[in-house]
C-alpha cells in the first residue's frame, strides 16, 4: 500500500499542478460599474467658459504638439479636434487613452494619466468650444439585456466577440469591454475610435440596450462553475480534456501493474 | 517436397517466442510436467486482510451514501451541480471499492494459459501441394495471368464507374445568386435599407428582400465611402451611388462570414479601411472594390452592383461581378454568362 502510495506521487503532483493553474486561469468576478453620465468629466451645469480658460493652457502645454495650436490637427502626427465636442475629449481623456506617447500608437485605455482629473475637465471644456456633439448620457438600466445581445451580435460581436472580450485585427488591437461604461460604449458608437467603425445609426434605445449587456459581460453567470477566461466552448472544452486525461492517466498508474520479471 | 522456408521460418518464430515466454514465466525450480496433466496454479495468494476490507466496505458504504444523496436532492434541491457531484462521487466510491477489492481482497491467482500450436502442420502441407499441383502442365501461364489481371481490373472499373451518378449534378447553382437587377436590399428585420441607412465610416449586413437568406450568395455588407475616395478605373466605377459598396458577405476563402471593419478614424496614423474576416484575417480594401491585401483568400471579395429607387432605397443592380462563395478549382470557368 504504502509502495503504491509513493508511486502516485509524481501523478498526484502533475494533477494538483494542472488544477492550480486552472484556478489561476479563472478570474474573479468583475465589478459593474454600470455607471451613466455621474462618471462624465462635465455636466449640465458646470462652469464651461472657466473652465475652458484654463484649459487652453493645459491643452498648450499636453495636447498642441500633435493636435496644434489651433486645436486643427497636424498632419501625419494627430487630427482636428474642432468639431469633435466634448464626447470625444470626455471619452478619450477619462478613459487616458489621452495623451499619447507616440502618436502612431494605438490609443487605448490606461490605468493613468499625466493629467489630473481637473484638468481633464478643463481640457474638456476647452474641446467644446469648438462645437460637435455634448457628452451622451445613456440609461442602460431600462434596457433589456436580450435585446441588447442581438443587437451586440449583430454590430459588435464581429470584433469584439459574443462574450465582449476583444481579439485582434490585421494591424489593430481590438480591446476587451471588461472596464467599458454605459457610457464609454455610448461615446465609442458614436467616435469610433481608432479603426472601430461608427454606429450613428443606432437610435439611443438601441445604444442603452447594448451597453446593458456589455454590463452583463463583466460578471457572466458561469453556469459550470469556472469561467476559464470566458473565451467559449473550446478552451472550456481542452481544460476538461487536460483534467479527465489526468484522472484516467492516475487510474491507470493506480490499477496497472507491470508483468513481473 | 520439402516445405517453402518461409512458412518455415514463421513457425520457428512462433515457437522461440512460445518457449522463451514459457521460460520467463516458469520458476526455475519447476520440475517438468507431463503432458496431457492439467497445469496447476502457479501461484495462489490469499491478501484478504481485515484493513483491505475495511476500505472496501468503507468505499461500498460511501457509495450508498452519496447515490441516496443525490435521491435526496433530486427530490429536495434540485441543483444540477450538488447532483453531479453526489453521482459523481458514487461512481468514484464505488471504483475504489471495486479496484481495492480485485487487488487486495479476492484470492490471486498467476497462471499460464497453454497454447496450442499455430495451425495443423499436415493440412498447411496439404494444401501447399495441392496448389503446387494446380499449375502443372500449364504452358501459357504468364498470357492467362496477365488476361485474369485485365478481367479483374475491367470488373473493377465498371464497379467504380457509376459513381458518377452519385447525387445531383451542382452545375451552375454554385452560381446561381438570389440577386437580380431591381431587387431590394433589406435589413435583418425585412426593412428596406436606404442611402441614409449607411454611414461613412459604419457598416450594415443587408439581404434579398423576398428570398432565402440561407443561400451562401444572399448576405451582403455594406460600406460607404466618401466621395472621390474610391481607387477603380472610371470604367469600374458603376454600381455605388452615393459612395456605397456592397460586397458579398462570404469571404471567398472558406466561406465565413465577414463580420468586422476597420475603419480608420485618423488615417495617416492608422491603416487604410478594409473588410476584414474574422476566421483567417483575409483583409479587403474597400477602395479598391473589395481587392485583398491581406491573408489567404485567392482573390478579391466579389462586389455586387447597386443603385437607388425613387424611394431612395438601395436595390441591386444586377448579380455580382465575380463568382460569390468560397474557392474551389473552377470557380470562375463554369460561370454562365450574365
Amino acid at each position: 500500500m504504502r509502495r503504491a502510495l509513493r508511486r502516485l506521487r509524481l501523478p498526484a503532483a502533475i494533477v494538483c499542478g494542472g488544477l492550480a493553474l486552472a484556478n489561476l486561469a479563472a478570474p474573479g468576478p468583475a465589478p459593474v460599474a454600470a455607471q451613466t453620465q455621474a462618471g462624465a468629466l462635465l455636466r449640465p451645469g458646470d462652469d464651461r467658459a472657466a473652465l475652458a480658460a484654463k484649459g487652453e493652457r493645459v491643452f498648450q502645454d499636453t495636447c498642441s504638439s500633435c493636435h496644434g495650436g489651433d486645436a486643427r490637427g497636424i498632419e501625419g502626427r494627430g487630427p482636428s479636434l474642432r468639431g469633435v465636442g466634448e464626447l470625444a475629449a470626455d471619452f478619450y481623456l477619462r478613459t487616458n487613452r489621452m495623451p499619447l506617447d507616440d502618436p502612431e500608437d494605438q490609443p487605448s485605455r490606461h490605468p493613468s494619466s499625466p493629467l489630473t482629473r481637473e484638468e481633464k475637465r478643463q481640457v474638456t471644456a476647452y474641446v467644446g468650444t469648438f462645437g460637435g456633439p455634448a457628452i451622451p448620457d445613456p440609461d442602460p438600466g431600462a434596457a433589456r439585456v436580450a435585446d441588447g445581445r442581438r443587437l451586440f451580435t449583430d454590430s459588435c460581436a464581429g470584433c469584439h466577440q459574443v462574450v465582449a472580450r476583444g481579439g485582434q485585427v490585421p494591424r489593430a488591437r481590438i480591446p476587451d469591454l471588461e472596464d467599458a461604461t454605459a457610457l464609454d460604449v455610448a461615446e465609442a458608437v458614436d467616435i469610433g475610435p481608432f479603426l472601430m467603425p461608427r454606429f450613428r445609426t443606432l437610435d439611443d434605445d438601441e445604444v442603452d440596450a447594448i451597453a446593458r449587456y456589455v454590463a452583463a459581460t463583466h460578471d457572466p453567470e458561469d453556469r459550470g462553475g469556472w469561467g476559464i477566461g470566458h473565451i467559449g466552448p473550446i478552451p472550456e472544452g481542452m481544460v476538461t480534456w487536460l483534467l479527465a486525461a489526468f484522472a484516467l492517466v492516475l487510474t491507470i498508474r493506480i490499477i496497472g501493474e507491470r508483468t513481473p520479471r | 517436397m520439402t516445405e517453402p522456408p518461409r512458412s518455415r521460418r514463421l513457425r520457428d518464430t512462433l515457437l522461440g517466442a512460445a518457449l522463451v515466454r514459457l521460460l520467463r514465466r516458469l520458476p526455475a525450480s519447476e520440475p517438468p510436467r507431463e503432458p496431457g496433466v492439467p497445469p496447476p496454479d502457479i501461484e495462489r495468494e490469499l491478501p484478504s486482510t481485515r484493513g483491505a476490507e475495511r476500505t472496501v466496505l468503507v468505499a461500498l458504504l460511501g457509495t450508498v451514501v452519496a447515490a441516496a444523496g443525490f435521491i435526496v436532492l433530486y427530490v429536495a434541491l434540485p441543483d444540477t451541480q450538488l447532483l453531479g457531484l453526489c453521482l459523481g462521487l458514487a461512481f468514484v466510491c464505488l471504483a475504489v471499492g471495486s479496484i481495492v477489492a480485485g487487488k487486495k481482497v479476492v484470492p490471486q491467482e498467476t497462471t499460464i494459459e497453454e497454447r496450442e500450436e499455430l495451425g495443423d502442420r499436415e493440412t498447411q502441407e496439404e494444401v501447399v501441394g495441392i496448389v503446387r499441383r494446380g499449375g502443372e502442365g500449364v504452358s501459357r501461364r504468364g498470357m492467362l495471368l496477365g488476361a485474369a489481371g485485365a478481367a479483374g481490373a475491367a470488373v473493377g472499373a465498371a464497379a467504380i464507374v457509376p459513381a458518377a451518378s452519385l447525387g445531383p449534378r451542382v452545375d451552375a447553382r454554385l452560381h446561381r445568386s438570389p440577386w437580380r437587377a431591381g431587387r431590394r436590399v433589406v435589413d435583418a428585420d425585412g426593412a428596406p435599407l436606404t442611402v441614409a441607412d449607411i454611414e461613412i465610416g459604419g457598416f450594415r449586413t443587408g439581404f434579398p428582400e423576398g428570398a432565402t437568406r440561407d443561400e451562401l450568395g444572399s448576405p451582403l455588407i455594406l460600406v460607404k465611402l466618401e466621395p472621390g475616395e474610391v481607387e477603380l478605373p472610371a470604367e469600374q466605377q458603376v454600381g455605388m451611388p452615393s459612395g456605397i459598396l456592397g460586397f458579398s458577405k462570404i469571404c471567398p476563402h472558406a466561406g465565413c462570414a465577414v463580420s468586422m471593419y476597420r475603419h480608420p478614424l485618423y488615417e495617416p496614423t492608422t491603416p487604410k479601411p478594409a473588410l476584414v474576416c474574422p476566421c483567417h484575417y483575409s483583409t479587403f480594401d474597400v477602395r479598391r472594390g473589395g481587392e485583398l491585401i491581406f491573408g489567404p483568400a485567392g482573390r478579391a471579395l466579389p462586389r455586387l452592383p447597386l443603385r437607388v429607387n425613387a424611394e431612395d432605397e438601395l436595390v441591386a443592380d444586377g448579380d455580382y461581378l465575380d463568382a460569390y462563395g468560397p474557392s474551389w478549382s473552377g470557380v470562375r470557368q463554369e460561370r454562365p454568362a450574365p
